[in-house]
This record gives C-alpha cells, structure tokens and sequence, in this order.
C-alpha cells in the first residue's frame, strides 16, 4: 500500500514523539552512570550528564571496598537462583494437576487458589506467622512465603491447558505416569513458558527489598536491594559517606549514591539484551477461568 | 453408553450417597499421581496464605504476644470503631489511598493503551522493536533502585528536570517535598516505569485482530482514525474490561513500594496511605491488632470491588476474569 503525504507526515512525527519517549526512559540510566564516575563539582553541576566529564574513580573504589556490598550481592545472588528454581518446579507441581481436565474436584482446588488472589491476611498476621515458623532472620525467609506467585502459575496451568491431550495418551498405553508426563513430555514442550516466568521469577527475587527490611536483622543475611536503600532512600549508611572517620567521602555523597544504582542494577542490564524475548513470551493471558 | 447403564444398575441396589463416595474414590486412585503433585502445593497454601488469613483474628482482639492470637482477649469491634469515628488519621490515609489510586486509573490506565496504539502505528518496524525493548526497561528495576534515579531527576538543584523548567523561566520545584506536587510526582515516575511494559498485552490484542476488518472497513470508505475507531477499538474492548477490572480491584493498593521510598515526614499529609500507615504503625510502632484491622478493611474493599466490577462488565457484555 502506497503511503500518501498526509501519511508521510503522521510517520514522520510520530517516529520524532516515540524517540522522545525513548530518551526519556532511558536518559536517567546514562545520567545516573555518568554522574558515577563524576568528580563531586561535576556531579553537582545543574543540567544534563550525557557522559562523565570530571573522571573520578574515587565513589566506585569506595562503594567497591564495602564488605557488606559484596554480603548483599551474594545473598541476593543465592536466593535468586534457590528462588527461581523451586518456584519453577512448585509452580509445575500445582499447574500440571489443575490443568488436567480428569482431576476430581478441579475446580474446587482452582478456586481456593485462585481466592488467595483477591484476598490475603495482610501484612501484620503474615509477620506473625512468620515470626511462628521461626522464620525471622533465616535465608528461607526470602524463599517460602513467595514460592508460587499464583498468577505466573496460573498462566503456566493455561498454558499447559493448550497441550493437545493425544500427546500424552500414547504415553500413558505405554504405561507411564503423570509424574513421567509431567517432566518428560510437558515439561520440554513448555521451555518458552519456563523461560518468561523463570525470569519474572528471578526479577522478581532480584529485587525484593521489603522481606530483609521486615524479617532480617542480621546483617550477614541481608541483600543488595537492602544495602542500596541504606545508601540511596535513607542515606542511613555512615560508613560509605565517611562519617565515621570523618573523611572526605561526604561531598562524594551524589556519585557514591549514584554508583551503588548502577552496582545493583548491572546484572540486570547485562541479561537484559539476550534474555529480552523470552521476558515477554508466553505472558498472553485472557482470563483465570477454564 | 454402557458405562451409563452399569452406574444406574449399580445405583439401584446400593444407596445413592454410597456410589458416589464410591466413585471418587475411584477418581482419586486413577489421579493418585496428579494428587501428589498436588498435595505439597496445597500444603503451602495452607500455610502461607491461609494461615495469616486465620491471624486476621487479632483485628477483633486485644492481641498481646504472650498470650498469642488465639487466647488474646476480645474487644469485638472496638478498632473498627476507633478507625471510622475517632482516628485522626484513618480519614487522612484513606482519601490518600483513593487519590493517588484514582490519579493512577485516570492518567496510568489509558497511558499503555494510547502507546499501544501508536506503536501500532508506526510503520518502521525495527525502530518499533527497539522502542519497546527500550520501554520496558524501567519495569525490571525495583523501587528502591528507581527511587535513587527519581531523587537525582527530580532534585531542585541538580536535577536535568528542573533545569529544563529553567529554559521556560520556572523556578526549581521540589516534586517530592512540596504537597502540591507529591501526588503529581507519583503517577507521572509510576507511568514512567510502567507504560512500556503495559503495553504488551494490548499488542498483542491488536496483532490478533483480524486483518480482512480493516479492509472491509477501508471499502466502506473509513480512513485511519474511523478504522481506529471502529475496528481496533472495539476489538480491544475485551482485554481493556479485564485490565479494568484488575486495577479496580487494586484500589486501595495505591503503590507501597513507590512511595515508602519516595514518601518524607514533609508530605505525609498527601502521601501517607492505607499500606506505609500499616507498616509504620504496625511493624515499627507494635499496634498491631489496629492495623490488621485496617488492613482487612482494605481487602474486603478490594474483593468488593473485583466482585462488583466483574458482575457489571459481564452485564454489559463483556468477558470478565471471573
């Protein structure tokens, strides 16, 4: 089809509007590096960072020095891939059943799941169960009460719903069982759907800050996001700043904020590129029912 | 057929309670495996979702930790009664709630659905594959994270946004300090963060529609914006109901995790809502009883509201969630 001028124009400007709307979501990622490796006059300077122009090294050396940065990277590290691992296979486990039509009592199972979307006991009784369950400054606190994020499993059960039955008869004469079913046919033929919600799995645990706020007081257990906010939201960290010794670290306090963003967001930004389709595959979900 | 006529014969020697007992039983030993799969999964939800709901208990009891939730006396509805008739600040956080929620509808509902529509428009499709990559970035980073590049932007004396107010002549403003503009602040970083990522499931609604529409709708005369209006529209309508639906129920969730980051003392006036009150009374100041109050105020509000919107769309004709 043959684009007339007025179509030629609309093309043009919406093409200028969509770039704009690019800048503006990613412009604060390049300021926020830039002013990391900025000298403090520089990263005060009122206006637009496009690049480090001062070059000082001296916020990376300080953040990077910060035993409890590397305690946080580890512990966030772990519970990423503990987390996204067994909620991978808890989720399996409760989709495979209730995706199968044969199941007694299907729906009535589906309902009490899906109920525990809409309404939940809140933040103060599920302190206290966890508290209860001795819970409370242990790494399993980071990976139990999240284990399965109803709604990604609900999409994985429609998922599995899609699979044509036949596939899995011819099996069964052979005389396997559901648990065979489940990891050798179903489970390679769902490898998209896997993928996108082991990674909103793995985001997700990535960036939990409020679980090591609520439940953790040691500070050998606590996270990343938990350090950064110390840093960035509180400034509540002294040892970074330099309170303590009294040093010069103070009027470094912007770009050694800036810095610890950058620090937890790298890991990110590195799968990002690469893992970007599967983020967004298998998401299409129209409703909870069937 | 045959199994049919086996049922009845059966049914008509033994009493009928006993067959059926009898069949799911049977049921339940052809599905053994399925089961036990289930079995651990329904053993969590007990536990992690069912339990804190029996804790809601303590919403109607005088809760002391000692004596636990169940042999905590009762003070029946005595919180319910502070909250709606004497708290000072009840009102304050619920019409926070609303507003900041209702700004969120209003400007971050129809944001992902107008981007949709304009990526959809535009005909270069690997710039239309970049910008969205480049859309959904934001989505990835917690708030914390997000928090620390919003304070950078927005500051009053270094922030590039406040600069560019400059070339119009408007003295730096502090978004996140000042009461006018807090609320504002809000939903403009939250739209930021979230547009790109919304717009997935509208895509993909308008890559399903079906393309001989738009020609029928050509032949007929109509150009883009008649096509727009009335093909992709009204195609979209039915996944538009079911987002609807969804961030209705999640009004009284006006975005814990954006403003316990963003939020100071100097505007808890207009930003302090349902979810930072409960956690700063309940967690750090040990009122606990209080706040499952108002926290399962705020649930039953929420399933309320899906219930209620889910019945008025599907009586209107749409798909519902439910």
């Amino acid at each position: 089809m043959k684009m007339t001028t007025g179509e030629k124009v609309f093309q043009v400007i919406l093409f200028l509007f969509i770039l704009m709307l690019c800048v503006i979501a990613i412009y604060p990622f390049i300021h926020i590096a830039s002013i990391s490796f900025s000298a403090p006059k520089e990263a005060g300077r009122f206006g637009f960072h496009w690049f480090p122009r001062d070059v000082d090294l001296f916020s990376w050396k300080q953040l990077l020095t910060q035993k409890k940065i590397w305690i946080g990277m580890k512990n966030t590290t772990l519970r990423t891939v503990i987390g996204t691992v067994l909620s991978l296979i808890a989720m399996a486990l409760a989709a495979y059943p209730l995706s199968r039509k044969h199941l007694p009592h299907r729906s009535f199972y589906t309902m009490i799941i899906v109920f525990t979307m809409f309404f939940s006991g809140g933040l103060i009784p599920t302190y206290l169960l966890i508290k209860d369950l001795h819970l409370l400054n242990n790494f399993w606190v980071y990976i139990l009460p999240g284990l399965i994020p109803t709604f990604s499993m609900l999409i994985m059960r429609n998922f599995f719903m899609t699979i044509p039955v036949e596939v899995e008869e011819s099996a069964k004469i052979d005389g396997a069982n559901d648990m065979r079913i489940l990891i050798s046919i179903i489970l390679p033929l769902s490898k998209p759907v896997l993928a996108t919600l082991g990674l909103w799995a793995a985001v997700a645990n990535w960036n939990a800050w409020f679980d090591a706020i609520i439940y953790v007081t040691d500070t050998d257990l606590k996270t990343i996001q938990f350090f950064l906010r110390e840093v960035v939201v509180t400034s509540a960290d002294a040892e970074i700043f330099g309170r303590v010794t009294g040093a010069a670290n103070l009027q470094y306090e912007t770009s050694i904020k800036a810095a610890t963003v950058i620090f937890a967001v790298v890991p990110i930004l590195i799968v990002y590129p690469f893992l970007q389709k599967y983020f967004v595959k298998g998401t299409m979900v129209g409703s909870l029912k069937g | 057929m045959e199994k049919a006529h086996a049922v009845t014969f059966e049914s008509a020697n033994i009493p009928a309670k006993q067959t059926k007992i009898r069949r799911t039983w049977r049921e339940y030993k052809k599905s053994k495996y399925l089961l036990l799969m289930l079995l651990p999964v329904l053993v969590w939800y007990a536990i992690f979702c069912y339990g804190p709901m029996y804790g809601i208990l303590i919403a109607f009891k005088d809760y002391s930790p000692v004596l636990g939730t169940w042999d905590s006396p009762w003070n029946h509805f005595a919180y319910f009664d502070y909250l709606f008739n004497q708290s000072p600040e009840f009102p304050r956080i619920l019409r926070n709630t609303v507003i900041i929620s209702g700004l969120n509808i209003l400007f971050g509902f129809p944001a992902p659905i107008i981007l949709a529509l304009l990526l959809n428009e535009l005909r270069i499709s690997l710039f239309k594959k970049i910008a969205q990559s480049i859309s959904y970035l934001p989505h990835f980073f917690s708030w914390v994270v997000l928090s620390g590049i919003v304070f950078l932007m927005l500051s009053p004396s270094t922030g590039p946004v406040n600069y560019v107010l400059g070339w119009f002549g408007i003295d730096p403003i502090y978004f996140l300090g000042d009461t006018r503009y807090f609320r504002f602040s809000l939903v403009v970083t939250n739209i930021w963060k979230e547009v790109g990522w919304g717009t997935i499931v509208y895509l993909a609604a308008l890559s399903s529609i079906d393309q001989t529409l738009y020609e029928a709708a050509r032949m007929d005369g109509a150009n883009r914006w008649k096509q727009t209006w009335h093909v992709t529209l009204p195609s979209m309508l039915p996944i538009i109901s079911i987002m609807f639906i969804l961030s209705l129920g999640g009004i009284l969730n006006a975005g814990f995790d954006q403003i316990y980051n963003l939020y100071s003392p100097a505007v808890f006036e207009v930003g302090d809502v349902i979810d930072t009150y409960v956690y700063r009374q309940g967690i750090v100041n040990f009122q606990m009883g209080l706040t499952t109050a108002v926290g399962l105020f705020k649930n039953v509000v929420g399933i309320t509201l899906v219930l209620g919107t889910n019945y008025i769309v599907k009586k209107m004709g749409q798909e519902g969630v439910l």
